[in-house]
């Protein structure tokens, strides 16, 4: 007998670091996406009832696989009005007896049968990984950025749509209508489950990033509400980013968002105070940094700038990594920071990274060049950025260094009118109680 | 195999404002649209230009009106109904497909073959 907890811990360790391989695994002989979520989080349940009484079985994987494959035959024999009606979307596995309950041959709408040998990914290296055609199927650009967000952390990090809701501060009904609604076009339209050829894989491969790092940020940083960040979501996306190395590990830009998201993480401690106030990047303790985070994030970017034009995950990470190697802020190399983001305006021209990049040319060549550089970006991109409350954030903090308080104050007010993170806000409000001597 | 419709929504002025050689011009384009499709290794299984939307005719529960069913910007004026292997294969032909003052909407045919048993 073992304690109902330690089981309990086992096994949300076992969900969060098996669950695509058991539900992609389970795919092959469900058949549909439907029914291996269902025979999955059966398994997990089952697990959860047998664990305690018989002990943790030695392959917990294997365990939960078999169960819910098991599950979804049963479902296969028991509605026989499925046999040859319900498409195959999977060549059955070995030890599994499938073959014969279902005509393969048969061909409807609703199936993969399009499933083929994979092309091999990179080369004729090795058998890609089930969970890739997964991300790639959940991040197809035929799906609404949000639906691929919560496609995403619902079948690929097996996140329950009440908790994905919670995060994005919709409710559960819309967030459940949501993903219902990008399955049945998954299915409707025959997105394909593979991963993309080689000629398509960047462009792919950028969404299936920008869904990883939007999760991230919104764990790392909620864009509104109270929390500062919600560690779960941004452990989660590190966890798919990790999965994602592995699985294709000669793509830089992986190995890029992956470092970031680990040098940012490494922050997370540092960013709050124990009143869970916003604390600068300039004023955090840099002794609760993660150590171990930073060593990883600063290795992957090593790699990921390695060969070739760095993309634009890399040269965030890389940015990132010179603050986390930098022992004080006073002594962060900003010259080098200005270089890369010069690198990374060509890579991703976006008013965002020419804004970021104005903050570090005032730390380099003091306030008065960062508020010209932010002139001449209000200038250009002003009209996009004017819902950005971190122009006017900037633009305060820098008159605040000069001692220009009517202006700083001016500028925190118009941020204050654009944020929407509770930490945030009162971060701002405090600053411009400060300048106004209130 | 799926068919796909291909809808080709365009600003139907511009074709009024073309004269004969940007006709011959789209022409050949849909010829040489046709051939691609089979070189691709997806299949026309219809398809035509429609009339622009001055000579549509509405009817919403028996009142006849003069035009197109909703004013837009864009105006449907053609269409292809493909077959094609899935999504992916679908999307690269509608890329092919010419619609230079405009774009083109992929739609997934319902099967209806299971329907009503």
């Amino acid at each position: 007998m073992i304690e109902p907890d330690a089981v309990r811990a086992a096994l949300a360790d076992v969900h969060r670091r098996e669950w695509a391989a058991v539900l992609t695994a389970t795919m092959r002989v469900a058949g549909s996406l439907d029914l291996a979520e269902e025979c999955a989080q059966e398994a997990f349940v089952r697990a959860l009832e047998t664990w305690p009484r018989d002990g943790l079985p030695r392959n917990p994987a294997a365990w939960l696989t078999t169960t819910a494959k098991r599950r979804a035959l049963d479902a296969h024999r028991r509605d026989t009005t499925l046999r040859g009606k319900l498409p195959l979307l999977f060549e059955p596995d070995e030890g599994t007896s499938a073959a014969g309950l279902l005509d393969p041959a048969e061909d409807t709408p609703m199936n993969w049968s399009h499933f083929e040998p994979e092309p091999s990914f990179g080369g004729a290296r090795s058998i890609p990984d089930d969970r890739l055609r997964l991300v790639f199927t959940c991040c197809h650009p035929a799906l609404a950025r949000e639906a691929q967000v919560a496609l995403t952390l619902r079948l690929v990090c097996g996140l329950s749509t009440p908790d994905i809701a919670s995060a994005f501060l919709v409710s559960e009904a819309t967030m459940a209508a949501r993903v219902t609604r990008a399955k049945k076009k998954i299915a409707a339209a025959r997105i394909p489950y593979r991963i993309p050829a080689l000629a398509e894989l960047p462009e792919r491969l950028d969404a299936v990033l920008t869904v990883l790092h939007l999760v991230f940020t919104t764990g790392h940083l909620a864009p509104s509400g109270t929390e500062l960040h919600r560690p779960e979501l941004a452990e989660r996306a590190i966890d798919c980013g990790r999965l994602l190395l592995a699985l294709m590990p000669d793509e830089r830009e992986v190995a890029g968002l992956l470092a970031l998201m680990l040098l940012t993480d490494a922050r997370r401690l540092s960013r709050t105070d124990s009143a869970g106030r916003l604390v600068l990047l300039a004023e955090q303790d840099r002794l609760r940094w993660d150590a171990g985070k930073i060593d990883e994030g600063r290795q992957l970017v090593v790699r990921s700038l390695r060969g070739g034009r760095p993309g634009r995950f890399a040269l965030q990470a890389a940015i990132a990594a010179l603050h986390a190697e930098s022992p004080s802020a006073a002594s962060t190399d900003w010259s080098q920071i200005v270089g890369l983001y010069d690198l990374l305006l060509q890579a991703w021209p976006s008013p965002v990274v020419a804004l970021n990049r104005a903050v570090a040319v005032a730390e380099r060549d003091g306030p008065l060049a960062g508020l010209a550089a932010l002139d001449e970006l209000d200038r250009r991109d002003g009209t996009s950025l004017s819902s950005y409350h971190y122009l006017p954030s900037a633009r305060a903090e820098l008159w605040r260094r000069l001692g220009r308080r009517d202006q700083a104050a001016q500028c925190y007010r118009v941020a204050l009118e654009l944020v929407d993170n509770e930490a945030e806000r009162v971060f701002l409000a405090e600053r411009l109680a400060e300048v106004t001597g209130e | 195999m799926a068919q796909y419709l291909i809808l080709i929504y365009e600003d139907e002025t511009q074709y009024e404002k073309g004269g004969p050689e940007l006709w011959a011009e789209i022409g050949q384009a849909h010829a040489r649209f046709a051939q691609q499709v089979g070189e691709n290794g997806a299949q026309i299984l219809g398809g035509e230009a429609l009339t622009p939307t001055g000579t549509a005719t509405s009817i919403r529960s028996d009142v006849v009106t003069d035009g197109p069913f909703a004013e837009t910007k864009e105006q449907l004026g053609g269409f292809y109904l493909i077959e094609a292997k899935d999504l992916d294969h679908a999307l690269t032909i509608g890329k092919l497909c010419p619609a230079r003052f405009g774009g083109v909407e992929v739609r997934p045919v319902m099967d209806t073959s299971g329907m009503g048993e």
